[in-house]
């Protein structure tokens, strides 16, 4: 495997563990953990036995040890609220929560992107000012104002849509297009100016030199180039696959990760909250990881770049 | 009939204008020196006849090819012409090369547009391209990115890829100015060497003047978007008229002479927002008049033949006492 590689998985561990060495931090800072898992009113002998089982005499840094070896076998302990592990029922909602992101993120690099190229290459035309002003109107409005207004429209008056829950394959509709709004806007928007940027470039105006005809050098000059930026944004969507829903999710009762963040803070379920601060740092570094190895693909001097190191 | 001929090409960005009505003439196989300082329009002029300069430009005027008009021809025709007919090699060697494109499929694309190669045909040809304008160990470094040559082998592989069509007319634009005098002397001999094999047009953008007068039969000096004087090239190197031309060539230094003996013209280039009115080299011509500063001066045919475009052209009479480095007086 080439060393920039390992390099990345190892930097990727380190975020990883320093995400969960905050959250360690951060429980301890707030109180006896015993008190705060168990609640004020929680007998002393219920204290004392908990403090036994986890540990929480020994000083802290074997307690540490102890948690991150935890960590590392998934073992976060068992929810308050429903007694199962808390990792199982983390993972147990990751596939009702990818349901709306992914086809919501298929939508957005199936539309947003050929709408920005469509906008670049009619610079100034009708279509153009129209990409501009949609997605303008797309990243501007809040997801929850979005998410309300279609469920007024397309659940209340016209009933041809549930309003929420998780039934059909009808109920996912609407969430799925309050996520992707967003995002298709942002997307068009970069993926114009990324365009028009790379349309500037000498090395395009040499391939037109060439004798190349234009759809070639659109396909074969353009759009290699100006992809090397999207990447970058697409990338962030794609770390918020797991971790992007939770208005979304709040706002059409969609029992996935989202809900299950409100709700676990909400219940101070900190067993749950410290697997799902795992998950989620966990899907944003591995996104951050397809990044950088789209890169590598993408762009030759970043390639070689990595190689001199 | 010359093969390209250019009638009132005018250029504007943003309505102002930076060429205001070129007119040339080239015929086949012959090979042209386009000088003038930096800011002139030599590169616009070449960009504007094959439709290569950006949107916001306004191009007007005329530009045929062997009888056919560029000029607000459809983009089918233009890509006909270009590469094939007329290629370019750009100023700016490092940026006109995509970076994510091997250079070795960039030139071999160009093979297979205009000639046909494809596969290991193309490869072998590129290479062999390569190796013409003096890229060593072309057959391993074809595979490599332009980041990884150096700005004088990009100005190669740009000379290698104008080559690859086999054109009728190479616009050389500052083809050299990466390259130490060794290779630059090196490339225009091979220019040279192609023409005289192909019977290749040439259009020889440069500062070097000497390089100029050793590679063109004729050479048209320019100023703020006009053609001020165009004659063939001994004719004009040795008996200048246009006071601007003097100008140019009292401003090369001399290996040999005295450091006393440079005399570079005073001023600056106008700024084409901000034109002065009549003749745009007026405020800095030591023998202008009231006529110079109100009238602009069309371009005449000269008592020695060529094109002047000045009320108070330099005495014919008197020879250049100075002859520019490397031309025979
Ligand atoms: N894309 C552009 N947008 C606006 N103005 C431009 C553009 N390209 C060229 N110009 C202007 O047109 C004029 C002529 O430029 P051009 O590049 O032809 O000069 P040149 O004679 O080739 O100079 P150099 O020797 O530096 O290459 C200049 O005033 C320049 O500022
Ligand atoms: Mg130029």
């Amino acid at each position: 495997m080439p060393k920039f590689i390992l390099a990345k998985l190892a930097r990727a561990f380190l975020t990883i563990m320093m995400v969960m060495t905050f959250a360690f931090i951060v429980l301890r800072l707030s109180g006896d953990p015993a008190q705060v898992l168990l609640g004020p009113d929680a007998p002393l002998d219920a204290v004392i036995a908990f403090r036994e089982r986890w540990g929480l005499n020994d000083p802290i840094w074997k307690q540490y040890l102890a948690y991150l070896t935890q960590i590392m076998r998934l073992d976060f302990g068992v929810s308050m609220r429903s007694q199962t592990p808390a990792i199982n029922l983390v993972l147990e909602r990751v596939p009702a929560t990818l349901a709306l992101t992914i086809p919501a993120l298929i939508l957005k690099l199936g539309i947003g992107i050929p709408a920005g190229v469509y906008a670049a290459l009619h610079r100034g035309s009708l279509a153009d000012r129209g990409v501009i002003m949609l997605s303008i109107f797309g990243f501007t409005i809040p997801s929850f104002v979005l998410g309300l207004v279609l469920v007024l429209i397309f659940a209340v008056s016209l009933t041809w849509l549930p309003s929420g829950g998780q039934d059909t394959y009808w109920h996912a509709v609407l969430p799925i297009i309050t996520l992707s709004i967003g995002g298709i806007g942002i997307l068009a928007r970069f993926s114009r100016s990324a365009m028009i940027e790379v349309l500037g470039q000498p090395y395009i105006r040499t391939a037109m030199s060439k004798g190349l005809p234009w759809r070639d050098v659109v396909w074969k000059h353009a759009l290699p180039n100006a992809a090397v930026p999207i990447v970058t944004l697409v990338g962030f969507m794609v770390g918020a696959l797991i971790a992007g829903a939770v208005v979304v999710e709040s706002i059409f009762a969609w029992p996935g990760v989202g809900r299950l963040i409100v709700i676990s803070v909400a219940n101070r379920d900190l067993a749950v909250v410290q697997a799902l601060l795992l998950v989620i740092a966990a899907s944003m570094v591995i996104a951050n990881l397809l990044v950088d190895v789209a890169y590598g693909l993408l762009d030759p001097r970043l390639r070689s770049k990595r190689a001199a190191h | 009939m010359s093969f390209i001929s250019i009638q009132g090409l005018t250029v504007a960005f943003d309505g102002t204008q930076v060429l205001h009505g070129i007119d040339l003439e080239i015929g086949r196989g012959e090979a042209l020196g386009l000088v003038g300082e930096s800011g002139c329009g030599k590169s616009v002029t070449w960009l504007a006849a094959l439709g290569l300069l950006p949107g916001k430009a306004r191009v007007g005027g005329s530009v045929k090819i062997d009888g056919e008009e560029l000029i607000g021809a459809s983009r089918t025709q233009v890509e006909r012409v270009r590469g094939k007919r007329i290629a370019m090699i750009f100023q700016d060697p490092s940026s006109s090369l995509n970076p994510v494109h091997r250079v070795g499929r960039q030139i071999m694309e160009s093979l297979t547009l205009h000639r046909g190669l494809k596969g290991q045909a193309a490869k072998a040809e590129a290479i062999r391209l390569m190796d013409l304008v003096g890229i060593p160990s072309a057959a391993t470094r074809i595979d490599l990115y332009p980041h990884e040559f150096s700005g004088g082998q990009c100005q190669r592989v740009m000379i290698a890829m104008a080559l690859a069509g086999e054109p009728d007319l190479l616009i050389a634009d500052e083809p050299t100015t990466a390259l130490d005098a060794t290779i630059q002397a090196q490339i225009l001999d091979l220019l040279s060497q192609i023409r005289a094999e192909t019977g290749m047009a040439m259009v020889l953008i440069s500062h070097d003047l000497g390089a100029v007068s050793a590679v063109c039969d004729r050479a048209a000096v320019m100023y703020a978007g006009r053609i001020v004087e165009m004659n063939d090239t001994a004719a004009l190197f040795s008996a200048p008229r246009h006071p601007y031309t003097r100008g140019l060539f009292d401003a090369i230094p001399e290996i040999d002479g005295d450091r006393g003996r440079l005399k570079p013209i005073h001023g600056t280039v106008p700024d084409p927002r901000a034109l002065p009115q009549g003749c745009a080299f007026a405020p800095r011509c030591g023998s202008a008049d009231t006529r110079c500063h109100t009238r602009s001066p069309e371009p005449q045919a000269g008592r020695e033949g060529g094109l002047l475009a000045c009320f108070h052209p330099v005495a014919w009479a008197v020879p250049l006492m100075t002859s520019p480095q490397g031309i025979p007086a």
